[in-house]
């Protein structure tokens, strides 16, 4: 048997250690995982460790911003070792984190109503009136049971001699508690056994309550079905992956503000069938950018009119418009004085020693005192980073003096806390535990009986040994919370199956026009994409084959790529075969150069991230996939054969991404828009390609006809019918006009006609007489005037240029269609509202 | 005591359809201990699909409306009748308190605010538009030497900047910061009260943003305009003691408001008052068409003429 674990597991007098007592002992409900850990062969650790970051990286679980195209997004960082909390130990913290809510929701009834905390002296009025976070046309609004809190975190730590701290409240709209979710998804399936065998409790039951609790409170006349959003700022903001995670998962459209209307004073969702009432907000927007008329009006975010709503009561807001306010951490030291004065309650939990310098009394404190001591904005609007008192010498020392005095009632000073130490896996070394400081968030939600706390919750870790700030934005890991149960376990879940084939969740009724648009917008560069790589496929294999010659064929279909905006054209005095290769990379590669590949797939990217939580994850990987092949490849500065693989990858991808959309998707108005967005794509690109080479001269080339077929991706077709070299009667007979190749124009013409008459019959007024024509039009085209013409010679002959018409006519009417639906659907999302003002 | 007759007119014309809005009203003056409003209606073009009355958190009065058909014009004629009352302190400014007592009175010692100091602390630190900061603190600190009685220094503070700035109504406009008019020492009332309540916050002081109308007076023979007025804004200052405690001064005019001054709303700044505010979908350019008539009912031969806004 290998050397335990623990011969080299750092100890550390200072510190409280999560798994081993004082003396050096494994604590009793650290002692079974302990064992299972310390036996474990190295290759099954490296195999979890493995498995984690796997699962992280495919279910593209960020921090980040998501959708920047040039990969800031962070990785979640998860640690495979679980928090481990005691039963006994855990029913303490819970009721303490439920009496803290009870509190806080006072305070800010109070603060938002009578203010007899103020009167009494009992807050100073610089910690209210003096917070932009205290939103005055709040005042006097009431929520249903005086609810303002819904859903609460707090940060905890445990210091040395063990007991449990408040460092921060979180009442704003708590971050979190999905990721919490996504880690246990992934750590119950890296210690299966364990997880069952220890009782863990579960946390699909917090999430119920969430759920109806949410229900319970919606403003809905008897009979009707709550109808609860969740409003997100959008996919810019850090936390973008963890609302259309928790959209999903709860059930819940994931809105933005462009999607709600306020009419007379309720609130509605704009959809693709007209207006739906909606009934509760949940908000992962903080609330001062909520509604511009009252609130900021220097913010296109929000719903205008939204907090006349609220006074109608027509709709509840969770957490209440104005909660933000207590996220200060300058309040912490006036709440044990306001839960007697407001519960008649001692506080069960204390907080971390707070000085509020806008007291005399304080500021003196922390002028003695500065070196054990670390100093924070008093207000969360303020941007500045906690400053430690003991790193500050000579000048900085005293420039922080004179800070602080010239507005003493905007800092705070804070107690250093020790936080406690778990034990986490190491990445460098073979087999080996380090200790790093951990905090853990917690959180609770609302209910008729109480605030109820889920069990367990997100354990953030310090990303060094000696760290004295944990944070994810800095590099910081997490960890699973487990907290052990001594009873039955709940094995309620609120995942329909395993992970991966959790398509869209609902049918189509609630789809928000934004939602529709950008599934619309998803089918277009799919298709995009793919003709995209297939022509720049073509166009790099001839290159490669020509071996540094410009053969006609060749030059034809570099040509035909500039026609095409695919490939930049050359400037008049440039050769065709100057640059060539530089070009074609670039056309591949930089995402800036319109009509490039990368560009293409950026804006599938872009338009995907906004409707993360309606595509499947097997579809996310995918396109995950694509997005890092593209940023590896990049970074290589690829030859023309390594370009060409990476087109095949890409293509391989591209099918795909098919095969999720026509297979795995509901049959609801998304999917049909998505559906209808590839057709369009693909016709328009078809329909041009296929006009543009008609009308090329450079085109009467040998070879040319061959490559057309391979652009269109019919050349196995053409030569399993004719067992020949190609001729243009055939290719225009398959390519164009043969009703059964689904990439020929007359094959998409028809199918498209047929989805827009069922839509049609759905959604009214789509029907399309122009391209009804066009199709008819092209259809009478009479073959029999190409029999026989001899195609390298021809120049200019009236058949192709008839045809050539009629292809642009399909061109210019899908093209017209496409506007149509844009107009007729989707044109409300793009208007942005804006402020008036008249003196 | 004086009566007025006002006319607020608005009109906005938007150059393309606005197919949805909604819009924020402060146009119905509030009364107070020397105001009173006899009659106020308010008329809107189109007629608003939605309304709703109601009172801020400052109690001023005001409307919300909507309009959910497409318009290309809105016009909102607000027309009132109110009196106004004398309300200059009792006692000359030099009999106040010192200032330094009331700024430690409003600082919060861990007891129970006395009297109106609650209130009062609702317009001591910054706002949307008014900054707290060293920089006014040190324009205004000539004005404020220890000891001097608060009205007598806040006199000053309001002649200092009456005399240091030009009114200039092309230097600024809404959302120029207030740090900037300091810097260029230009702007329009709404400005000089900005900063003017900047400087007393930043001193520990009280201080609220009043707006409404001023009456103006034609030159010598000539009938008085339709139209040719402006809303107006200026500064109260929080006195314990004197009157209800709260003694308005209007830097713009450099002088002590009586019975020329109507009071629309009062709120922290220029944020919670504006007479106006809205939030369209569509539509071209916006900027409105505004005119204000004050006209005194009797004939109240009060001098003083003053600019304005």
């Amino acid at each position: 048997m290998a050397r335990t674990l623990l011969a080299i597991y750092p100890r550390n007098t200072q510190r409280f250690d999560e798994m081993l007592t004082a003396t050096g002992a494994v604590r009793p409900h650290w002692r079974q995982f302990f064992v299972h850990l310390d036996s474990a062969a190295p290759e099954a650790m490296r195999e979890r460790v493995e498995f984690v970051d796997r699962r992280i990286q495919e279910n593209g679980v960020t921090y980040n911003v998501y959708a920047d195209p040039n990969g800031a997004d962070r990785p979640w960082a998860l640690d495979p070792l679980p928090f481990i909390i005691a039963a006994d130990e855990w029913r303490e913290i819970a009721a303490a984190v439920a009496q803290r809510a009870e509190v806080l929701n006072a305070m800010l009834a109070d603060l938002y109503g009578e203010q007899r905390l103020l009167a009494e002296g009992l807050l100073p009025p610089a910690l209210v009136y003096g917070q932009h976070g205290y939103l005055w046309p709040c005042r006097g609004v009431k929520p249903p049971e005086d609810r303002w809190l819904h859903f609460y975190a707090v940060d905890l730590a445990r210091s040395p001699d063990g007991r449990w701290w408040v460092i921060a409240d979180r009442t704003q709209a708590p971050s979190g508690a999905g990721y919490a979710l996504e880690n246990r998804l992934i750590i119950s399936r890296v210690f299966p056994e364990l997880f069952r065998d220890l009782r863990v409790e579960h946390l699909a039951d917090f999430f119920r309550t969430l759920q109806d609790s949410l229900a319970g409170i919606a403003p809905v006349a008897p009979g009707e079905q709550p109808h609860v959003v969740l409003l997100t700022p959008g996919p810019y903001n850090e936390t973008y992956f963890e609302h259309a995670y928790m959209a999903r998962y709860l059930g819940f459209p994931l809105v933005e503000g462009q999607d709600l209307t306020v009419r007379g004073d309720t609130v509605y969702l704009k959809t693709l069938r007209g207006l739906k009432r909606v009934h509760v907000i949940l908000r992962r927007q903080d609330d001062s950018f909520c509604d511009p008329l009252e609130l900021r009006g220097d913010s296109a975010l929000g719903v205008p009119g939204l907090l006349n709503a609220v006074r109608a009561r027509q709709v509840v807001v969770t957490n209440a418009l104005g909660s933000g306010l207590l996220g200060s951490g300058a309040l912490m030291g006036f709440v044990p004085a306001i839960c007697e004065r407001l519960l008649g309650e001692r506080l069960a939990m204390p907080a971390v020693a707070t000085w509020w310098c806008g007291e005399k009394p304080a500021l003196d404190y922390v002028r003695e005192h500065l070196d054990e001591l670390v100093i924070k904005p008093a207000y969360p609007s303020q941007h500045f980073d906690p400053t430690f008192g003991r790193d500050l010498k000579g000048e900085a020392r005293e420039e922080m003096f004179r800070r602080i005095e010239a507005r003493p009632h905007a800092y705070v000073a804070q107690e250093l806390v020790h936080l406690s130490q778990a034990p986490t896996w190491s990445r460098a070394h073979e087999r080996r535990l380090l200790a790093r400081a951990v905090g853990l968030r917690v959180y609770a939600v609302a209910t008729p009986g109480g605030y109820k706390v889920m069990p367990g919750g997100l354990a953030r870790v310090a990303s060094a040994a000696n760290a004295m700030v944990i944070s994810m934005q800095r590099g910081g890991s997490s960890k699973d919370t487990w907290v052990l149960s001594d009873g039955h376990v709940s094995d309620f879940t609120l995942l329909k199956s395993s992970l991966g084939v959790t398509d869209l969740v609902r049918s189509g009724a609630n789809l928000s026009s934004r939602v529709v648009e950008n599934l619309f917008w998803v089918g277009r560069y799919s298709e995009r994409f793919d003709s995209t790589a297939r022509l720049l496929r073509v166009v790099i294999a001839r290159l490669v084959e020509a071996g540094g010659e410009l053969t006609p064929a060749l030059a034809a279909v570099q040509e035909l790529a500039e026609e095409m905006d695919i490939v930049p054209t050359r400037e008049e005095d440039e050769a065709a075969e100057d640059h060539s290769e530089h070009r074609l990379l670039e056309s591949i590669y930089d995402a800036d150069q319109d009509g490039s590949l990368a560009c293409s797939i950026r804006a599938l990217m872009w338009s995907a991230t906004h409707v993360r939580e309606r595509l499947s994850l097997d579809h996310w990987h995918s396109l995950n996939k694509l997005q890092r092949d593209l940023q590896a490849a990049r970074k290589r500065h690829p030859s023309l054969p390594e370009a060409i693989a990476f087109l095949d990858r890409v293509l391989l991808v591209s099918s795909s991404l098919t095969g999720f959309a026509v297979d795995n998707m509901t049959r609801d108005d998304g999917w049909r828009f998505l559906l209808v967005g590839r057709r369009i794509e693909r016709l328009e690109y078809l329909a041009s390609a296929m006009g543009h080479f008609l009308r090329l001269p450079s085109a009467r080339a040998p070879g040319t006809l061959e490559w057309l077929l391979e652009l269109m991706d019919s050349i196995i077709t053409f030569r399993s019918r004719y067992s020949r070299p190609p001729e243009l009667l055939p290719v225009l007979d398959l390519l164009v006009f043969d009703g059964s190749n689904p990439h020929g124009v007359a094959f998409q013409v028809e199918n498209l006609l047929r989805y827009l008459e069922r839509m049609d019959h759905d959604l009214g007024d789509i029907r399309d007489p122009r391209l009804n024509a066009a199709g008819e039009a092209l259809r009478s085209t009479d073959l029999a005037d190409f029999a026989g013409i001899p195609f390298l010679e021809c120049r200019e002959c009236s058949p192709c240029e008839e045809l050539a018409q009629r292809l642009d006519e399909v061109v210019a009417a899908v093209r017209a269609l496409s506007d149509r639906l844009a107009m007729r659907f989707f044109t409300h999302v793009g208007d942005v509202s804006r402020q008036t003002l008249a003196l | 005591m004086a009566r007025y007759h006002v006319v607020h007119e608005t009109r906005y014309d938007y150059g393309a359809p606005v197919s949805l809005s909604q819009q924020q009203l402060h146009l119905s003056p509030r009364n107070l201990p020397w105001q009173r409003c006899e009659s106020h209606h308010i008329d809107i073009d189109p007629l608003p699909t939605w309304r709703r009355f109601g009172r801020d958190a400052f109690d001023n009065p005001v409307m919300w409306v909507s309009f959910e058909s497409p318009h290309e014009t809105l016009s909102v004629h607000s027309e009132m009748i109110v009196d106004v009352g004398s309300h200059l302190p009792r006692v000359s400014p030099e009999e106040s308190r010192p200032w330094e007592v009331i700024r430690d009175r409003l600082a919060y010692g861990g007891l129970a605010p006395e009297g109106d100091d609650l209130e009062a602390a609702r317009f001591l630190f910054e706002s949307p538009f008014v900054r707290v900061k060293h920089e006014f603190a040190a324009y205004a600190a000539e004005c404020f030497p220890a000891g001097r009685p608060l009205l007598e220094a806040a006199v000053a503070l309001m002649h200092k900047i009456h005399g240091e700035f030009q009114f200039d109504p092309e230097a600024t406009t809404v959302s120029t910061p207030v740090l900037e008019v300091l810097e260029k020492k230009r702007g329009v009332c709404q400005d000089f009260a900005h900063l003017m309540i900047a400087c007393l916050r930043s001193l520990g002081l009280s201080a609220r943003y009043a707006s409404g109308y001023l009456l103006t007076h034609p030159p010598p023979g000539r009938p008085r305009l339709v139209g040719a007025d402006a809303s107006h804004a200026w500064v109260s200052v929080y006195c314990p003691g004197l009157g209800d405690g709260w003694v308005d001064l209007d830097p713009t005019n450099d002088l002590l408001p009586d019975t020329e001054h109507i009071t629309v709303a009062i709120g922290r700044d220029f944020s919670d008052t504006s007479p106006l505010r809205g939030i369209i979908l569509g539509g071209g350019s916006h900027e409105p068409d505004v005119a204000v008539t004050v006209s005194p009912l009797e004939d109240a031969s009060a001098p003083a003429p003053g600019d304005a806004p």
